[in-house]
């Protein structure tokens, strides 16, 4: 059997499987959907609720969103953090949405709560694949 | 949208607060117990920075 087939019934914690692959990419790239796809129904629609909330307050606020080269050190760590917000980010890009006003203290704000919007889709997608190989419920 | 630092740091608690509760517990009860918990330690964390904050300055 392939490392990546599916096994019917209860799987022995830490197994790797097809779920397990794919929960973690589709819950990084769509805030929630990693754990829709385990028929975790409410826990998916309140991490999509919060983290797209949070995502969105961001660019209202005027918050930055980083781009892949910043030039300097701390661009790059907040160009990691919002990387992790999946597909808000690559809209975001498209859309050229998160210029930053910086000389509003709530932007400044903004711009932290999109780094930390990605950073907890990333422990979203982490839990989903925690549930995909049977570590948690 | 321009909010206060307060009130910015209250929904930044209760969301972040809400994601602890669901991806570090297991069970529902456990969630919202931990949830509840992660969200009154960073708001009396943010009211006791803020004192600090306002010793320091004097």
């Amino acid at each position: 059997m392939s490392p990546f087939q599916s096994k019917a019934g209860s799987l022995p914690s830490g197994e790797v499987n097809t779920m397990s692959v794919l929960a973690p990419i589709v819950g990084w790239l769509v805030p929630g959907a990693g754990h829709f796809m385990q028929r975790r129904w409410i826990r998916g629609a309140l991490l999509m609720a919060s983290i797209v909330a949070m995502f969105v307050l961001g660019i209202l606020m005027q918050g930055k969103v980083y781009g892949i080269n910043g030039g300097d050190l701390l661009d790059m760590l907040g160009f990691v953090g919002d990387l992790g917000a999946g597909g808000l980010y690559f809209v975001t890009r498209a859309m050229d949405w998160g210029q930053g006003a910086i000389q509003l203290a709530s932007a400044d704000y903004g711009t932290k709560y999109i780094i930390v919007a990605g950073l907890l889709n990333v422990i979203g997608a982490v839990d989903a694949y925690d549930i995909a190989i049977g570590k948690k419920d | 949208m321009q909010l206060s630092h307060f009130s910015a740091a209250l929904i930044f608690a209760f969301f972040a607060s809400i994601v602890f509760g669901i991806t570090q517990r297991g069970n529902p009860r456990d969630m919202v117990r931990y949830g509840a918990y992660c969200f009154s330690l960073f708001v009396l964390c943010t009211i006791a920075a803020s004192w600090v904050m306002w010793v320091v300055k004097r």
